[in-house]
């Protein structure tokens, strides 16, 4: 269990995060959603620690996270940031190798070798895995760090933004394994996504944040609703049902933007080849 | 893949044996080691001058890695971030303000210069833009260069100038004797202290975000790197002198080859630096027979042409 409590975050003199509390339960694919600059990512990276905590107190698992060594909290959480641009010349391999970093030191035994080998596989990257990461797609080195992260194997994966760079497939492919992870090895995942459909189609809680305070949490069902969805984003939305979960529609709403498109005509149609 | 270390190890066997047969004084390999003179030039003078050599270019190659994985940046080395001429400046206050003291205490110093002098370009290279990668050797040749200039302005206003020069002119090894090289040991422990830390360096030149994921104090890392690049640069340069080039070229050579696993890496550019440094000592005792020219200033040409030759040249497909 993630414990959040009187948190309260700045940048400079600008005010991110307003007193969240706020409680993440176990064994659940937790999404966090929200508009730009809601303060979902500086949550999700004060959580990982990758940003020092300036009022309140943040627990992971009875870890304070204040106190606890940042090598003991690399066993329970790993955490993948948003994607800078790296100029380090790895092997994909190396990188994901280095998730274990945290059990071996730089001795790795055979458990280690083998949950690299998983994480490769389970990432579609067993071809590539001697390439070297300045030779790949963008996409493809999302993944590798994302096999980094998943070869860690701590009870919590804290993700900000997974899906950036990946294509349809790869996204859909990320989700099902995150949700998979959840499901089979009751691991936690907290993880920020842009595009609500992920969070309608995969994720267990719904965390709705606004102008840095959090404006509802639960159940798909109970957030993701037309109501909430349109304060939240400040536009219409059409809420559906699709295979017993929410489908939020959002794409057609020309009228309300004043911008009223011309009624197709057969000829506008495209062509299929 | 097992043919490349035999063919280098091979090649640096053969530099070694080339050093030891050449220089200004005549010595034969027909002499047996009973003959007073071949013993003599080779213990006293061959013999250290080859191990200085080795030394100074695997310390400074590592040196390389690690402030090069310390910024982020491949375009710098120990020798452009203003590290040397911050350890002369340590050396040349401790001279002034205590001549007597032992000279351990005078390498403390130059090492404790040293590495303020690296924490500053440190904390420079922080306020740079992230995606300005040029400015960032910049900034070390302008911070090499200002204080550089302090040295030799105090080192002129005490009239020590010429005892400076030593330092901060382009170095050489035609003066290794033994009893005058051995500090150079202390750079080599520092280079073997990058190797045991390798995977911690390795991870550092991924990003605060992924270190401190990994659970890694990236600020205890950046430190132990600071330590390394220090020790070297102020033993290399109170010893020998200034080294240009080995820093920045062999570790971006080693990473177009076989990448950045530093564990794996760093023995490499070690060989590397010790091979390169003692080609161009070599050339520059060949040249001029019986003369020489110093090891720095053939480096100065032969590691600029490569340098010139990495920016041009896309990397290869590995």
């Amino acid at each position: 269990m993630i414990r959040i409590e009187g948190v309260t975050h700045r940048i400079g003199a600008a005010p991110i995060l307003h007193d969240i509390d706020l409680t993440l339960p176990r064994g659940k694919l937790i999404a966090l959603i929200g508009p730009n600059g809601a303060g979902k990512s500086t949550l999700l990276r004060l959580i990982a620690r990758l940003e020092p905590l300036q009022a309140g107190r943040i627990e992971i698992d009875g870890l304070d996270l204040a106190t606890t060594p940042t090598e003991r909290l690399a066993l329970t959480m790993a955490v993948m940031g948003q994607q800078t641009h790296i100029a380090s010349r790895l092997r994909v391999a190396e990188l994901v190798g280095f998730g274990r970093w945290p059990h071996h030191h730089g001795r790795p035994k055979a458990a280690d070798r083998e949950a690299v080998r998983q994480a490769l596989e389970a990432f579609g990257l067993t071809l590539l895995k001697d390439r070297f990461l300045d030779e790949i797609s963008g996409g493809q080195a999302q993944r590798a760090h994302l096999a980094m992260t998943f070869a860690q194997g701590t009870d919590w994966l804290l993700l900000d933004e997974p899906l950036n760079n990946l294509d349809m497939a790869h996204s859909r492919a990320l989700m099902a394994r995150l949700a998979d992870l959840v499901r089979g090895s009751a691991r936690s995942v907290v993880t920020v996504v842009h595009e609500v459909n992920y969070a309608a189609a995969w994720a267990d809680h719904v965390v709705a944040m606004k102008g840095g305070r959090v404006v509802a949490e639960g159940p798909p069902e109970t957030v993701l609703t037309e109501p909430v969805l349109s304060a939240l984003y400040d536009t219409p939305v059409e809420v559906m049902r699709h295979d017993d979960r929410p489908l939020v529609l959002h794409h057609h709403w020309h009228d309300q933007l004043g911008t009223p498109l011309p009624v197709r005509t057969d000829t506008d149609r495209p062509t299929l080849h | 893949m097992t043919a490349r270390p035999l063919a280098a190890g091979l090649v640096l066997a053969l530099l070694v044996l080339a050093s030891l047969g050449l220089g200004a004084a005549q010595i034969g390999p027909g002499a047996a080691a009973g003959e007073g003179w071949t013993t003599l030039v080779l213990m006293e003078s061959r013999l250290p001058r080859t191990l200085a050599v080795l030394l100074t270019g695997a310390a400074l190659a590592v040196a390389g890695v690690v402030i090069q994985s310390l910024v982020r940046n491949r375009f710098v080395g120990p020798d452009t971030a203003g590290t040397g001429e911050s350890a002369a400046l340590g050396l040349l206050a401790i001279t002034l303000l205590a001549p007597g003291a032992p000279i351990w205490v005078k390498m403390v110093v130059a090492s404790l210069s040293a590495m303020a002098g690296t924490a500053l370009f440190l904390q420079i290279v922080r306020r740079l833009p992230v995606r300005e990668v040029m400015l960032v050797p910049i900034a070390g040749l302008v911070l090499s260069g200002i204080i550089g200039a302090v040295v030799t302005w105090i080192a002129w206003e005490a009239d020590l100038l010429q005892f400076v020069g030593t330092w901060l002119m382009s170095g050489e090894f035609s003066g290794v004797i033994a009893g005058r090289y051995e500090l150079l040991w202390i750079a080599g422990a520092a280079a073997g202290l990058a190797w045991f830390a390798a995977d911690r360096f390795a991870i550092l030149s991924l990003g605060d975000q992924v270190a401190t994921g990994l659970g890694l104090s990236t600020r205890g890392v950046m430190r132990l790197g600071m330590v390394v690049v220090s020790v070297v640069s102020a033993m290399v340069v109170t010893t020998v002198g200034m080294i240009p080039f080995v820093g920045l070229v062999v570790p971006n050579i080693v990473a177009r080859v076989m990448g950045d696993n530093l564990r794996a890496s760093i023995p490499v550019v070690a060989a590397g630096g010790a091979g390169l440094l003692l080609a161009c000592d070599l050339v520059g005792r060949i040249v001029r027979h019986p003369y020489e020219i110093p090891v720095g200033t053939i480096l100065g040409v032969v590691g600029s042409v490569i340098f010139l030759w990495l920016l041009y040249r896309p990397a290869v497909r590995g």
